[in-house]
């Protein structure tokens, strides 16, 4: 045990451990904020979906030499996710079936552009670290951890003040709607979140992993908690909490970052399963 | 002025027309059942009244100081909400949404009116409980309280009775009744149960190719309810 406390803070005293764990808390936090609504409007999937857009317009930043591929990723992560929430009575193409064709679409588009046009050596190594996130996290740089800071700070805001009305929205979207709320542009709102977060997200975990990060802690709280805030709170701090397990254990064992920590989140599903099983007579 | 007046209306998606040449009015106090088949558009009509769809011809006039979100909206339950972690309170309390405009947080204003429609429907012990794991009727109490924290005028009731046994169907039946009548809210409601309709509204919208509005003693007097009523009365 002393040997692992030993190793934790010789690690820890490295500029790179501290922005990892900055970054992972943060991106954890975030992200889980938002997967109750997700889970709950059949969206577990639009993560992944979006995730491989953005892995698509990495590659298409990579293929214009752009040195900054942030902004582009960006926005067209964002267009996608507006795309695929707007929720028209006119969309031919609907939930599932689209999240499933803009994924593929942009994976391959993505992968084929990384092919022909890339100068590296080592193109299947830059392909994997990108689907797995697998040592991104230890090289970010203190700009992108202040930008992280900043991305997730403004998430968090817009959550808090915008809570309720994504309650209603999520709850019951036709009866906001009647009732004046104006639930296209809450809709859209969510859309843009979901897409900043995905963005932040690739650097912790890596496109393949990220839906991990949305659904993991809401299901998790949904076995335990009852009410809509109870969930939330809980999901919030059962993210950070295995990110950062996560990240230490990673750290110390050496395994990649991302996979890790969607393997304490699966550890932490299957003891939240098991206490909301005996709790079951007991309502929180 | 009557509180809602719909002229000339027809109704569909797509430019398909579902049902057309609908005129009728709703003044206050009034207790209307729209009744028809399946299909007949009686579902687009309310969605249309409550401006998720917008008409593909005629005019829907409010008047007497009502506002179009203003009407109070009992949904039928969607598959969303089935497994939705969600607090009796939070659900109640959101029905206060409208007099929210862009303030963030709820207030006393609504928390004191949430708690008041909640006594009133008689859910005030199961606040703290999850919505998911009440029984049919009691979901459907913390519906309607929702929906009178969104009204002082005038409810809209998709189906509120389905899927419920006798017993509760007759509780809410009444308890819909003392709305209308102690507390003067009007009342429309989408109904299957023309039996009930005929019984507890004073006027009948029935939604087919030959669309009829009047009164409940007019409708009982005429040749389109007896064919439906007879049917009304084998199914039962």
């Amino acid at each position: 045990m002393n040997e692992i406390i030993d190793k934790l803070t010789t690690y820890l005293q490295f500029d790179f451990v501290r922005y990892a764990l900055i970054v992972g808390v943060l991106v954890a936090l975030c992200s889980s904020l938002l997967g109750v609504t997700l889970v709950l409007k059949r969206f577990s999937f639009i993560g992944d979906g979006l995730s491989h857009v953005a892995f698509g317009a990495m590659a298409i930043a990579a293929v214009l030499r752009l040195t900054n591929d942030m902004p582009l990723v960006l926005i067209l992560t964002t267009l996608c996710a507006i795309l695929l929430l707007r929720k028209g009575q006119n969309a031919k193409i609907k939930g599932d079936a689209a999240i499933a064709m803009i994924s593929v679409g942009a994976l391959a588009v993505g992968y084929l552009l990384m092919n022909i046009f890339s100068k590296s050596s080592n193109v299947s190594g830059d392909v994997c670290t990108t689907l797995f996130g697998s040592m991104s996290i230890l090289t970010l740089t203190k700009s992108e951890v202040w930008l992280s800071i900043v991305l997730s700070a403004a998430v968090l805001i817009v959550f808090i003040l915008f809570y309720n009305k994504i309650f209603s929205v999520t709850f019951d979207e036709n009866f906001s709607t009647a009732t004046g709320m104006k639930t296209g542009l809450y809709n859209l709102l969510i859309a843009v979140v979901i897409a900043v977060i995905i963005v932040l997200a690739m650097n912790l975990v890596g496109s393949l992993l990220i839906s991990a990060l949305v659904v993991f802690p809401a299901l998790s709280a949904m076995r335990v908690f009852r009410s809509f805030r109870s969930v939330t709170i809980c999901s919030a701090v059962f993210s950070v909490t295995c990110a950062f397990l996560g990240i230490l254990i990673a750290i110390v064992a050496g395994t990649p970052v991302g996979s890790t920590i969607v393997a304490t989140d699966i550890v932490g599903f299957g003891s939240f399963t098991l206490i909301g099983f005996v709790t079951k007579g007991k309502r929180v | 002025m009557a509180l809602l007046t719909c002229r000339d209306l027809s109704l569909g998606y797509d430019g398909h027309v579902v049902v057309g040449g609908l005129n009728f009015e709703v003044n206050a106090g009034d207790y209307l059942c729209v009744v028809g088949e399946n299909g007949s558009g009686k579902s687009t009509l309310m969605k249309t009244l409550l401006g998720l769809l917008s008409p593909l011809s005629g005019e829907i006039l409010t008047g007497d100081g009502l506002k179009r979100n203003e009407i109070g909206y009992l949904p039928q339950q969607t598959e969303v909400q089935k497994d939705f972690p969600a607090s009796v309170w939070e659900i109640v309390l959101s029905g206060c949404g409208n007099r929210m405009g862009l303030r963030p947080f709820y207030g006393k204003d609504e928390k004191k009116r949430a708690l008041e429609n909640a006594e009133r429907m008689g859910i005030t012990p199961y606040l703290k409980r999850c919505y998911r794991e009440l029984s049919g009727g009691q979901q459907q109490r913390v519906l309607l309280a929702r929906a009178l924290c969104a009204t002082t005028k005038m409810l809209l009731l998709d189906e509120p009775v389905a899927g419920l046994d006798p017993v509760v169907t007759a509780e809410m039946y009444d308890l819909i009744e003392e709305l209308n009548k102690k507390d003067g809210i009007t009342v429309m409601m989408i109904s299957h149960d023309i039996s009930a309709a005929v019984r507890y509204a004073d006027h009948i919208l029935h939604v087919a190719d030959h669309v009829f509005f009047g009164t409940t003693d007019e409708y009982l007097g005429n040749d389109i309810s007896s064919g439906f009523l007879k049917k009304g009365g084998d199914e039962q």
